[in-house]
């Protein structure tokens, strides 16, 4: 499988990563390589697998649905780039919002 | 190896011979006498321990307590309340967590104290530690040569004697690869073993933390005070019960079945490393364990498959670093353009490159070529692994194909990087506990036995391990960098 640069690009752009051309030109060939390198999973006969997504194959964990103590409001905000009234600050969500 | 062991300091703390304020003290004074070089600590809090270090010698801690006044290193993705954490990344360069994660709490209320943070792979992502945002650690063998990672910087404390122990992370061999590097124990437990509460994530399924020590006895200290479950974790196992592993550690080898791999993948071993490790099962056959072949078809795609699970969980769970509730904001204009920006500036290239591949496997039209192939080759390796341990009890192997490789070597090739995880990665697949045990030299630098077990069998690993510790015959050489005896 060859990436192109363009592929690079739309895939970071899905994972909310702006990449300037260079890192996209030296990505690309890295990441032939290694999906190159994972085309051997292909070779194998693996119809009727089972898959694995967890060493145990837990079931879902519940707790009862009871008020319990959390993280104090001032705690969770005090890592918030920019906090105000109590509420994690943004950059205006919709175009032309203004931002307040 | 230098320094003392967790048992000795415990031991002599308990006969009241001395305090907790002298080791901490010693281990503040060989970090500031070693580390400006080694630079294994991305973070020392020398006021903080020696109050903690007082509080425990006024009689703060128990007489029982696991790891009375015994001075620790917290491998930097392990948060700690009120202590900068940063994964080693950009984006979290000033997050100062509001919580503890579990390990660390228990630490705590065993009454050790922790020194300082240490230096690893960005997000854990990497085997030589060099993709740290902040410093690049050196081996204490030899200071142009990586330390392993991606705890690197815990394996190296530990091995230059400034800690006695230190705790990783292993998702693909990030406990036992620097372990081997740096010439000491270094345990990943089963998973579920430890809670990974408040271990920031890099791939859930596969993460584990874990004790590097000089001994396995001080590792089986180590875990008895880190384990069981924790309603904070859902993946944390119940019913682990009240286990002492330090138990019956001396109970040898005989008797025991010792699984060695028939047509183990060798591309790349050096050979001084194959012979390192015949030499240890020949020596723990002359104790009276039995050797028999096990038979692993399924290894040699386990790098394949780890390289496409463990960065698809990678791109999912570092989504949550969007500049918005933590970590680093840039300035932009819009909310999406916020989002790429910061995440773009806080992530370094490796981060960047395995989000991407994630990303890529996950996403709609190769999902089934790529993610869920991986996921039923998981279970093919997993059931290797059932099936061999039906004829032993533990499986011994190399821990790498080659000792610890020098900065710069691999840097360019991420591919070759991936490569030389190929004898750990399998325990994170299947979930396995493993241990990365001193076995030998080859060029003045550590090689590593890597010693294998069944799920929740840490006790036949260490009692091998310890077994293995009391007769290696091997000359042992004294880091460069690392503390007088």
């Amino acid at each position: 499988m060859k990436i192109t640069a363009e592929t690079v690009s739309h895939v970071a752009r899905l994972a909310r990563l702006a990449m300037p051309p260079e890192d996209l030109r030296q990505l690309a060939p890295q990441l032939s390589d290694i999906l190159e390198y994972a085309e051997q999973l292909q070779q194998v006969q693996l119809d009727g697998v089972e898959p694995t997504s967890h060493p145990f194959q837990e079931v879902n964990v519940l707790r009862d649905d009871v008020v319990r103590p959390s993280l104090p409001r001032d705690l969770a905000l005090a890592n918030a780039p920019e906090a105000e009234a109590g509420q994690v600050r943004v950059p205006a969500v919709l175009e032309g919002g203004g931002g307040a | 190896m230098s320094g003392k062991t967790v048992k000795e300091i415990l031991t002599s703390i308990r006969q009241g011979e001395t305090k907790s304020r002298d080791w901490v003290q010693q281990s503040l004074s060989a970090i500031e006498q070693i580390d400006g070089e080694l630079k294994s600590f991305l973070l020392v809090d020398p006021e903080a321990a020696l109050q903690t270090a007082d509080r425990i010698d006024s009689g703060q801690a128990s007489e029982g307590a696991l790891l009375r006044g015994v001075p620790y290193a917290l491998k930097d993705n392990i948060v700690t309340k009120g202590v900068r954490t940063t994964a080693a990344s950009r984006i979290l360069e000033n997050y100062i967590p509001p919580y503890s994660a579990t390990s660390a709490q228990k630490l705590e209320a065993a009454g050790g104290v922790m020194v300082g943070k240490t230096n690893m792979d960005e997000f854990a992502m990497g085997s030589s530690t060099e993709t740290s945002a902040f410093q690049k650690t050196a081996n204490p063998y030899g200071q142009e040569y990586v330390p392993g990672g991606s705890s690197g910087g815990s394996a190296a404390a530990v091995a230059a004697g400034l800690v006695p122990f230190a705790l990783g992370s292993d998702t693909g061999g990030s406990i036992r690869q620097p372990a081997a590097f740096c010439g000491c124990f270094g345990l990943k437990p089963t998973y579920g073993r430890v809670s990974r509460y408040g271990l920031i994530a890099f791939a859930s399924s596969l993460d584990q933390i874990g004790p590097f020590t000089r001994t396995a006895e001080d590792a089986a200290i180590v875990l008895n005070a880190i384990c069981g479950h924790d309603p904070m974790d859902s993946t944390s196992a119940r019913g682990q019960g009240e286990i002492d592993f330090a138990e019956g550690i001396d109970a040898g080898v005989k008797g025991m079945r010792i699984g060695i791999v028939r047509n183990l993948p060798e591309e790349g071993l050096d050979p001084a490393i194959k012979a390192a490790v015949e030499q240890a099962i020949r020596t723990l056959e002359q104790a009276g364990a039995q050797v028999v072949e096990v038979e692993l078809p399924h290894m040699e795609y386990a790098v394949a498959t780890y390289y496409l699970i463990a960065p698809a969980e990678a791109s999912s769970n570092l989504a949550r670093f969007d500049g918005v509730r933590y970590g680093r904001r840039a300035e932009a204009s819009g909310v999406i353009d916020m989002f790429e920006r910061s995440r773009s500036e806080g992530f370094g290239m490796e981060v960047k490159r395995r989000i991407i591949i994630g990303t890529y496997a996950l996403s709609s039209g190769y999902y089934d070529a790529y993610y869920k192939r991986a996921q039923q080759m998981r279970t093919l390796i997993r059931q290797d692994y059932d099936r061999a341990f039906a004829h032993c009890d533990v499986i011994l192997m190399p821990t790498t194909p080659t000792t610890a490789f020098k900065f710069g070597e691999k840097a360019d090739n991420p591919l070759q990087m991936y490569l030389n995880d190929i004898y750990t990665i399998p325990a994170n697949l299947a979930g396995l506990p493993g241990a990365s045990v001193p076995c030998g030299f080859a060029g003045g630098l550590p090689i590593g036995l890597q010693i294998l077990a069944k799920p929740f069998d840490e006790k036949s690993i260490l009692r091998v391990a310890h077994a293995y510790e009391q007769l290696r015959s091997f000359a042992w050489q004294r880091p460069v960098l690392g503390v007088a005896e």
